[in-house]
């Protein structure tokens, strides 16, 4: 399968003993939006930080575009295309809306270590910025202290400064995590936007989320793939619904 | 687009007029200020405010708290003073530009060393080293060791203007700590600056977004140990002496007594806060309360971090915003 874009093999992490990841072998195909899926504690988001580097393998590897990329830093590893949200809002709280997506398009200007430049020559960025702000709706907030945002609202600031790196895939920790229900909708347009052109894989609770936004899913317990396959496939898995609900909903 | 659309015009005009006019009001109190005050006194505060936002520019723009920062006071006096006593035709401005040069490589080993330990750890690391450089000064032959290194000869300016003239000296001070004061001005407000917030803000999203976040603080960690070197080195040639004062540790805890009684992370609190304590220094050596200063620092650096968290500016600050809004 040549459209592979992110592959790991044999992927482990230990702690002290404790294996939280236990040799994952998981493929994402290019344009897909992959859902990790799995109940508390079983490593998705253990899994996360292997596949950007924010924690060393035990062992295994990682292949981006075919190539292994164990021995590059994390911020190397978003220069490469290949950037990662994370499951608690992770935007800048005391910049303004428009400053925290322009912080993310400069790093191509190659200016971000001219301490002797004014902030102002990163003006000629606040259109772009304002463009991806429009694209997830919130132009309206450009100059807002971000802390003020409402988190769903941060969420899609988050959303949009991770698109102005341009990256080729997405890894979306738990994007729908603590939002009410209008949120989640609007989250998942943003992403079913976002996601033409591009992979995703998204580790996501929701099944509702999951099950009308996702192409593939892998089920991981105890560190472990239970299953993978569509929707329907992985739904009707006795093993998967044994992991979600217990014993007796198995047989339901 | 341009920032004048996105935000509404007459708040930052306002902003920016208000700014400009106490930077203003300010330059015009440091220049007739020698007339009214002893020269030496106020350059004796120019030169550990110039320190102090050194210090501040770690501190509050990058989140780092170096327990080490009198090693760069230090190296910048001691290699000032000795470069203007061993080579009586060097000029004052050269002395001063190698002892800044000099704590400014000390920052980039400091920097390498320490910079990817966090909190407690990146200060303990930083102390220590601090602390070696103090050991080598006390033992080192040519810094005359608790004696200190006497008769630093203040020389001519360019070669023309005669330094030991009090008045010409502090305008040179001024000068220079001025300069130094609008490179920290303008770091925090510039791309790299943006980093910097960024990085503060929130470390992991930083990486995320793919900058190497070391090399970013490294950057300012030296920028911070060069303009403190350029204050230690300025200040030898002011009283034409340097001692161990400078690079003991204490020196390091008083820049962040200095630092947070101003307001740490604005531009002119460590001004403020390092002028409150050389003039407390001042006021109080030479009365009966002389022997119990320490005592009176530590009370107000306790009452501070107590009830004054934003500092004194950071506390006018936020009375402005609220009353003017």
């Amino acid at each position: 399968m040549s459209n592979v874009v992110l592959e790991t093999r044999g992927l482990t992490k230990e702690f002290n003993g404790f294996t939280a990841v236990d040799s994952v072998d998981l493929q994402v195909q290019q344009g897909h939006i992959h859902a990790l899926i799995g109940p508390n504690g079983a490593g998705k988001s253990t899994f996360f930080n292997l596949l950007t580097r924010f924690l060393p393998a035990t062992r295994g590897e990682v292949l981006y575009r075919g190539k292994a990329i164990g021995t590059l830093a994390p911020n190397q590893i978003a220069c490469q295309g290949l950037v990662r949200s994370f499951q608690i809002s992770a935007v800048f709280g005391h910049m303004s809306v428009l400053e925290n997506v322009r912080v993310a398009l400069q790093r191509p200007l190659g200016t971000s270590f001219h301490f002797w430049k004014p902030a102002s020559s990163l003006d000629r960025l606040n259109q772009r910025a304002m463009q991806l702000l429009e694209e997830v709706d919130l132009q309206g907030f450009a100059t807002r202290k971000t802390v003020e945002l409402p988190y769903g609202r941060k969420r899609a600031l988050e959303l949009a400064t991770t698109l102005a790196l341009d990256p080729q895939v997405m890894l979306l920790d738990e994007p729908t995590q603590g939002m009410g229900h209008e949120d989640v909708e609007r989250v998942v347009e943003l992403i079913r936007k976002a996601a033409v052109g591009r992979t995703v894989l998204m580790v996501e609770h929701n099944l509702q989320v999951v099950s009308s936004l996702c192409d593939r899913i892998t089920v991981l317990a105890r560190g472990k793939v239970l299953a993978e396959g569509d929707y329907p496939a992985v739904s009707a898995n006795p093993q998967v619904r044994e992991a979600y609900m217990g014993k007796e909903a198995a047989h339901v | 687009m341009t920032t004048s659309t996105l935000y509404p015009d007459t708040l930052q005009a306002s902003r920016q007029r208000r700014q400009l006019q106490l930077g203003l009001a300010l330059l015009a109190i440091a220049l007739v200020a020698p007339f009214v005050a002893y020269p030496i006194f106020l350059m004796k505060i120019l030169c550990f405010a110039l320190f102090a936002c050194a210090f501040n520019l770690l501190l509050g723009y990058v989140g780092l708290l170096s327990f080490g920062h009198a090693a760069f006071l230090g190296t910048g006096g001691y290699i000032t003073g000795f470069l203007l006593t061993r080579y009586s035709g060097l000029t004052p401005e050269l002395g001063i530009l190698g002892g800044t040069a000099a704590a400014t490589l000390l920052g980039l080993l400091f920097g390498l060393l320490a910079i990817r330990r966090q909190g407690i750890y990146f200060a303990m690391i930083t102390l220590a080293l601090a602390q070696m450089t103090f050991f080598i000064y006390l033992q080192a032959p040519f810094t005359g060791g608790e004696n200190g290194m006497h008769g630093v000869p203040r020389g001519k300016l360019l070669g023309l203007i005669d330094l030991k003239n009090d008045l010409a000296m502090y305008y040179f001070v001024l000068a220079i700590c001025l300069s130094g004061y609008l490179l920290i001005r303008r770091t925090v407000n510039s791309p790299f600056g943006q980093v910097l917030y960024a990085i503060r803000e929130n470390e992991p999203r930083a990486i995320s977004l793919g900058y190497n976040v070391a090399a970013y603080k490294l950057l300012a960690f030296v920028i911070s140990a060069g303009i403190a070197g350029l204050a230690g080195a300025t200040k030898t040639v002011v009283f034409q002496f340097a001692s161990l004062t400078d690079a003991h540790w204490h020196m390091s805890g008083e820049v962040i007594l200095m630092t947070l009684l101003g307001g740490v992370g604005t531009l002119l609190g460590p001004v403020v806060g390092s002028s409150l304590v050389v003039w407390l220094h001042h006021v109080l050596g030479g009365s009966v309360l002389g022997s119990w200063m320490g005592t009176i620092l530590g009370t107000i650096f306790v009452l501070c971090v107590l009830l004054f968290r934003d500092g004194l500016v950071g506390y006018v600050q936020k009375f402005v915003r609220r009353n003017l809004r």
